[in-house]
C-alpha cells in the first residue's frame, strides 16, 4: 500500500519533470527561431532601405505626393516606413513560426489560420496604400485644374474627390479581408448614395447660378473670353 | 560666342536613317541633288494660307538668292482640307509678274508626309534627314499659317547663315506689347540668363540653321527633349548654343497668323513651353551652371514699327486667377517655394487691385524655385507647372498695369529690367538647383 502510494507520488512528480524535459527544447527552438528571425528582419530592413535609396524612392514618393501624405499623418518617411513594415512582417512571421514550434495543438491551428490570413492582410494594406496615393494624386489634379479654370470652391471639389477615392479604397480593403462583408457593402452603398445625393442637392440649390452659367457656356454660341485677346506665345 | 569647355550633345534619339524614309521622298531628294538653301514648311490643314506662304518663299529665293541651288520642302501631317493640293498648285511659272528677275537655276519642290502624332519633331526629323541628304548649307523653317510673310523673310533668315557664317538664326517680330506675354515675362528672360545670350524670341516659329548644325543634330539627336509642340525652335537653339554654334537674330516684322485666336488653351501652352524650358535647363545644366551674365547677340535687319491693333485684356480675370491660386494652392506652393518667397507671394494676394505690383526680383525667385523643384521632381511635373500658372497670371496682371500707357520703347526697357533681374539672380538658381 505504502509502496503504491510512493510510486504514485513518484509518478506525479516525474510527469511535470518529464513534461518540462520535453517542453524545454521546444522553448529553446522557439527562442532560436525568434532570434534568427529578428536578425534576418534587421538585415532585410537594412537591405530594403539601401535598395530604396538606390531607386530614389523618397524622391518618387515626394513627387507622387505620398511623402506629404505621410507627413500629414505624422508617419515616418516613405523609405523608413517600407523598411519598418518589412522588419515587422518578418518578425511576426518568425514569431508565429516560433510559437508553432512549441507544438501546442490549439495554438498551431490558430497560427496556421493566421498565416493563411496574412496574404489577404498584405493585399488589403497594398490596396490602402495605392488608394491613398491615387486619392492624393487625383485630389491635387482636381485642385489645380479647378484653380486654373478660375472655379470657386476648388478645395471643396478636390476634397470631395479625395473623400470618394478613400471611401472606395477602404471599402475595397475591408472587402479583401472579408471583414463584416455585408455590413461594409451596405454601409458603402448607403454612404456613397448619400454623398452623391447630397452633392446633387447642394449643387442644385447652391449652384443654380453656376449651373446656369455652365450650361449657357456649353450650349450657347461662345463669345470669346476677353483674356483670349492677349496671346502668351 | 566662344566658351571655355565645349559640351557635346548628349546621346539622344537620332533622326530617321535614309532607309526609313519613304521611297517617293528619297526619289525627290535624289532628283534635287545637292542644294545650297532648303526652305521647310510643315503643314496640317493650312489650306487658306499655305499658297501665300509658298509663293512668298519662292519669290524670296528668286529675288535674294538667284544663283543658289534651292529647294522648298513641304511636309504634310495628314491634312484633310486639301492643303497638299494647294501646295502642288502654288508654283510660280513666270516670276516676271512679280519681280524683275527669273531664277537662274532650277528651284526644286519636294513634298513629303510626316506623322503628326510625333509632334513637331516628326517634321523636323524629316527636314534634318533632307538637309543631310541634299547637303544643304542653310535650312529655314517657316510656319504655314502666316498672313504677314513677305519674300524678305527668306533673306532675313538665310543671309546670316550664307553670308555671315552663323549657325542659328532666331527671329525678332514686331509685336503688340500684350502679345507673347509668356515669352516676354518668363521664357525669354530665363533662357537669356541661363544660356548667356540675349535672345528675344527663343520660341519663334520661323528660324534658320546651317547645314553643319543640321548634320550635328541629325547625327547626335538629343534636341527632341528640349523641344515642345508650341515652339520647337527653342530645343534646336539651346542645343546649338550649348554646343558652341554661332547664334544671331534677325528682324522679320509683324507676325500675323491666320489662327491667332486659336492658340491652344493656356494650361497646355504653359505646360508645354515652360516644361520644355525647364527640361532644357536640366539637360544643359553643365553648360549654364558656371557662367554668368548674358552677351548681346548680333541682330540683323532694320527694326521698324507699325501700328498694331489694340488688344483687350481682362485684368479682373487675371488678378482673380492669381488670388484664387495663392489662396487655394498653399500646401502645394509650400512644397515648392522657399518660406520667404511664399510669404511674399501670399502678401501680394492681399494688395488692392490698383496697388498690385509683382516685383521682378520676387517673380524671378519664384520661377527659379519652380525650375529647381522641377529638376528635383518635388511634385509630379505636370502638377508643378500647373501650380506656377496662377502666379504667372499675377505677373501678367502686374505687367499690364505697369505698361498700360507705355510706348513700345518703354515696354522694351521694362522687359530689359526683367532680363537683368534674371541674370543678377542666376546664382540663386544655381544654389537652389
Amino acid at each position: 500500500m505504502a509502496e503504491s502510494i510512493i510510486d504514485s507520488l513518484k509518478q506525479m512528480l516525474n510527469q511535470p519533470v518529464a513534461a518540462v524535459k520535453q517542453f524545454l527544447p521546444r522553448v529553446l527552438v522557439m527562442l532560436m527561431i525568434i532570434i534568427v528571425g529578428w536578425l534576418i528582419a534587421i538585415l532585410l530592413k537594412a537591405i530594403v532601405r539601401r535598395a530604396l535609396a538606390l531607386a530614389k524612392f523618397d524622391a518618387l514618393s515626394e513627387s507622387a505626393g505620398t511623402a506629404q501624405l505621410l507627413r500629414n499623418a505624422a508617419l515616418p518617411a516613405p523609405r523608413d516606413l517600407v523598411a519598418s513594415l518589412t522588419f515587422w512582417v518578418v518578425c511576426i512571421v518568425f514569431l508565429l513560426l516560433g510559437i508553432n514550434a512549441l507544438g501546442v495543438v490549439s495554438l498551431q491551428e490558430q497560427i496556421s489560420q493566421l498565416l493563411l490570413f496574412l496574404p489577404q492582410i498584405f493585399v488589403a494594406v497594398l490596396i490602402l496604400f495605392v488608394g491613398f496615393l491615387l486619392a492624393n494624386f487625383l485630389a491635387r489634379a482636381t485642385l489645380l485644374a479647378a484653380v486654373n479654370a478660375n472655379l470657386p470652391f476648388a478645395r471643396l471639389l478636390a476634397g470631395s474627390v479625395r473623400f470618394l477615392v478613400v471611401l472606395l479604397t477602404v471599402s475595397m480593403a475591408l472587402e479583401q479581408i472579408a471583414l463584416a462583408h455585408r455590413t461594409v457593402l451596405i454601409a458603402f452603398t448607403i454612404l456613397f448614395g448619400a454623398v452623391m445625393l447630397a452633392l446633387a442637392i447642394a449643387f442644385g440649390i447652391a449652384g443654380q447660378h453656376l449651373a446656369r452659367q455652365v450650361l449657357h457656356k456649353s450650349f450657347s454660341p461662345a463669345e470669346p473670353e476677353k483674356e483670349e485677346e492677349i496671346t502668351h506665345l | 560666342m566662344m566658351k571655355e569647355t565645349p559640351i557635346a550633345i548628349e546621346p539622344g534619339v537620332p533622326g530617321p536613317e535614309p532607309a526609313e524614309l519613304p521611297d517617293d521622298f528619297l526619289r525627290q531628294l535624289t532628283a534635287a541633288g545637292e542644294v545650297d538653301i532648303l526652305l521647310f514648311v510643315p503643314s496640317l490643314n493650312n489650306r487658306d494660307t499655305i499658297g501665300h506662304v509658298m509663293n512668298a518663299l519662292q519669290l524670296g529665293l528668286v529675288k535674294y538668292f538667284p544663283r543658289e541651288r534651292t529647294a522648298v520642302l513641304n511636309a504634310d501631317g495628314g491634312s484633310h482640307d486639301g492643303t497638299p493640293q494647294v501646295v502642288r498648285e502654288s508654283i510660280i511659272k513666270d516670276f516676271r509678274a512679280f519681280l524683275a528677275a527669273n531664277p537662274l537655276r532650277t528651284m526644286h519642290r519636294i513634298t513629303a508626309a510626316y506623322d503628326s502624332r510625333k509632334g513637331p519633331w516628326g517634321a523636323l526629323e524629316l527636314l534634318l534627314s533632307a538637309a543631310e541628304l541634299t547637303r544643304a548649307k542653310a535650312c529655314a523653317v517657316v510656319s504655314p499659317d502666316l498672313r504677314s510673310i513677305a519674300p524678305e523673310w527668306v533673306e532675313s533668315l538665310v543671309r546670316p547663315i550664307r553670308r555671315e557664317e552663323f549657325d542659328f538664326v532666331a527671329p525678332i517680330y514686331r509685336r503688340h506689347k500684350y502679345e507673347g506675354l509668356l515669352i516676354k515675362n518668363l521664357i525669354a528672360p530665363v533662357f537669356r540668363a541661363a544660356y548667356g545670350f540675349r535672345i528675344r524670341e527663343p520660341m519663334g516659329s520661323e528660324f534658320a540653321f546651317s547645314g553643319q548644325l543640321a548634320s550635328k543634330l541629325q547625327q547626335s539627336g538629343g534636341w527632341q527633349q528640349r523641344c515642345c509642340e508650341v515652339g520647337p525652335a527653342m530645343g534646336l537653339m539651346a542645343t546649338a548654343i550649348a554646343n558652341d554654334y554661332r547664334t544671331c537674330q534677325s528682324f522679320l516684322g509683324p507676325r500675323i497668323y491666320q489662327s491667332r485666336h486659336q492658340e491652344p488653351d493656356l494650361v497646355r501652352v504653359f505646360q508645354e513651353s515652360v516644361g520644355a524650358l525647364f527640361q532644357g535647363l536640366e539637360a544643359d545644366h553643365a553648360y549654364w551652371s558656371n557662367r554668368g551674365g548674358a552677351a548681346q547677340v548680333q541682330t540683323f535687319g532694320f527694326e521698324y514699327s507699325v501700328a498694331l491693333q489694340p488688344v483687350r485684356v481682362s485684368r479682373k480675370r487675371l488678378l482673380q486667377g492669381f488670388r484664387l491660386g495663392v489662396e487655394e494652392l498653399g500646401a502645394i506652393l509650400e512644397a515648392i517655394l522657399a518660406p520667404d518667397t511664399l510669404r511674399a507671394v501670399q502678401d501680394l494676394g492681399k494688395l488692392s487691385d490698383g496697388g498690385f505690383r509683382f516685383p521682378d526680383e520676387l517673380w524671378v525667385r519664384v520661377v527659379y524655385e519652380f525650375a529647381a523643384s522641377y529638376h528635383r521632381s518635388v511634385l509630379t511635373r505636370d502638377h508643378l507647372l500647373q501650380a506656377l500658372l496662377p502666379l504667372y497670371r499675377g505677373k501678367v496682371f502686374s505687367f499690364v498695369m505697369e505698361t498700360e500707357k507705355a510706348t513700345p520703347a518703354e515696354v522694351e526697357n521694362r522687359l530689359e529690367e526683367l532680363g537683368l533681374a534674371c541674370e543678377r539672380l542666376k546664382p540663386y538658381l544655381v544654389e537652389r538647383w
